[in-house]
């Protein structure tokens, strides 16, 4: 639980989750819901009012120094300083997080700080421009040299806090492929912060929050099924035929024409088939997670 | 060891930060050249033959060579709020080490950047031909390197109790300018009405001077305040409650908000 100082109401109010190792968690809400302070509680950047977490076995508040050396996080703000040399910024963070000894130049860092920092800069394709200020760097270079520091340390966990914003198209899809290359090589658990709905989609599990409190959570299958209905719309020329035959086989038609029928367990196939009525129109509708989360989202907001 | 590695990574990060922002450079080295050279040349041509034997372009060099290291270093501190404002602070505070090496690093880097300023002044000394003999600049050199470490911790409370560039920006004045009179810069302290004199106690940059005016004049001159040894003493203290403390504030400030 988080209360900001002067703050009247909870920012993050008493939600609870589980995130199971080497999983895709992704934490999905509205601006202002506590996506961002629930990431810094976690991060141990920032304090709890009340409540706590653990992450690996380590508690984010009694072992906080341990917390900081399992996890990974790329801010919602680019952290990087932009007077030094990509290069520096990575070595920087590789000498923070006591991987290796501090060394003046590059090449007077250790041989396996320097075979990494060519491995990661290949693996996301900025290899080249790695001696270069970060000042030079586009957004979209920016971040991927974020995401190659935060893997240095092998982190068991990588925050991200929506880490695309801002990113136009292009790149964001090359910086997802990038991103699942890299959950694929390393196993890292990704847990993610955003309100793109197509990275959520390829979620393991989805966590959607709002006004600081879980309003769903599960896979996004389960997400679609549990928040928005699924139905058929049903038409025929003999509407009143119709109508009388729906409720004869319990399923009410409300509204309409067309026809609205609820699937509520039953496949498409199966209600169509019931039906003698000749119909003139089928339209089935299966909800994207968009419309689940728009739904979701309205409802807390009425 | 880990520790040590990533103090001296912060320290060098500061450096570089100064090497690559040239505008800073210059901007530093104005102000104790137009004191020394126009206030300190000015005061000595003006009243010292009535200053009893007392060169006035000295006692503002020395002064002024104190002060200038002090208080970069303690400026230099603010580079955290700066930070923070950019958000790479959230990188070094995220980051496993110890808060007092973060803040330690950043005095020890601050350090280093203020020193060449001091470098430039003693050359800028020798131009105005003050005296300074080759036992005097070893001691003062030792002298400052302890001055810019003090006036980094001093920097590390002032800023623990700050939440943004800008608030720095308008009380580090109203900090460091009344200790400019009460640490004798340019005036003599010697003998001043008691409320003074207790004020004068109180500013740490005035131990900082003396300790500059101890390795210039000896300890046996008139012009030196309290011995070596004292001064040391209290910089020490001084020194540890600053850190400590200002390091808990900051950390505190930072987490609970």
């Amino acid at each position: 639980m988080k209360r900001y100082k002067k703050a009247e109401t909870n920012a993050v109010d008493g939600i609870s989750f589980e995130v199971k190792a080497g999983e895709f968690f992704v934490l999905l809400g509205p601006n202002g819901a506590g996506k961002t302070t629930t990431i810094s509680i976690l991060t141990t950047t920032l304090s709890p009012t009340g409540g706590g977490a653990t992450i690996d076995g380590s508690d984010i508040v009694r072992e906080a120094s341990a917390v900081r050396r399992k996890v990974g996080i790329i801010f919602q703000r680019p952290s990087l300083d932009q007077n030094l040399t990509a290069e520096e910024n990575v070595r920087f963070h590789a000498v923070l997080y006591g991987i290796f000894p501090y060394a003046p130049t590059y090449g007077l860092m250790a041989r396996g700080y320097r075979a990494k920092v060519e491995e990661l800069a290949r693996l996301l394709g900025i290899a080249r421009e790695i001696h270069k200020p970060v000042k030079t760097f586009s957004g979209g270079m920016r971040r991927k040299l974020e995401i190659m520091r935060s893997l240095l340390h092998d982190p068991k966990v990588l925050f991200l806090d929506e880490p695309t914003a801002g990113l136009d198209v292009p790149t964001r899809r090359t910086l997802w492929e990038h991103l699942t290359e890299v959950r694929r090589a390393s196993g890292t658990t990704v847990f993610l912060t955003t309100h793109y709905l197509e990275e959520a989609e390829e979620a393991d599990r989805i966590c959607i929050i709002d006004k600081g409190k879980v309003v769903s959570f599960g896979t996004p299958d389960d997400i679609k099924r549990d928040l928005v209905e699924e139905y058929v719309l049903v038409d025929a020329t003999d509407r009143s035929a119709l109508r009388d035959e729906l409720a004869r086989l319990g399923h009410p038609a409300n509204g309409g024409p067309p026809f609205k029928v609820q699937l509520n367990g039953h496949t498409v196939h199966s209600i169509l088939r019931s039906i003698e009525t000749p119909l003139s129109v089928v339209k089935t509708h299966t909800p994207s997670l968009e419309d689940a989360y728009l739904e979701i989202v309205s409802r807390t907001s009425e | 060891m880990s520790e040590a590695s990533a103090i001296l990574a912060l320290a060098h990060r500061d450096f570089i930060k100064l090497l690559r922002d040239r505008q800073r450079m210059v901007a530093d080295f104005a102000f104790p050249l137009i004191f020394i050279g126009i206030l300190g040349t000015s005061l000595q041509a003006g009243f010292g033959d009535r200053a009893g034997g007392l060169n006035l372009l000295d006692y503002v060099f020395t002064g002024v060579l104190a002060q200038t290291v002090w208080q970069s270093s303690a400026l230099g501190l603010i580079s955290l709020l700066a930070d923070r404002e950019q958000d790479f602070s959230q990188e070094i505070f995220v980051s496993p080490i110890s808060r007092y090496s973060i803040v330690l690093g950043k005095i020890l880097g601050e350090s280093l950047v203020a020193l060449p300023q001091a470098l430039g002044i003693i050359v800028f000394g020798f131009i105005l031909q003050i005296h300074i003999g080759p036992d005097q600049l070893a001691r003062m050199a030792l002298a400052l390197v302890v001055i810019a470490l003090f006036g980094g911790a001093f920097g590390v409370i002032v800023l623990a109790n700050l939440s943004s560039q800008r608030a720095a920006n308008q009380i580090f004045p109203f900090v460091l300018l009344p200790q400019f009179f009460l640490a004798g810069i340019f005036n003599p302290i010697q003998n001043l009405p008691l409320p003074l004199d207790v004020l004068s106690h109180l500013a740490p940059m005035r131990y900082a001077v003396d300790l500059i005016r101890d390795a210039y004049y000896g300890s046996a001159s008139p012009i030196v305040l309290s011995p070596a040894t004292t001064n040391l003493a209290i910089i020490g203290g001084l020194f540890v409650v600053f850190m400590v403390v200002g390091t808990f504030l900051f950390v505190r400030a930072e987490r609970n908000r």
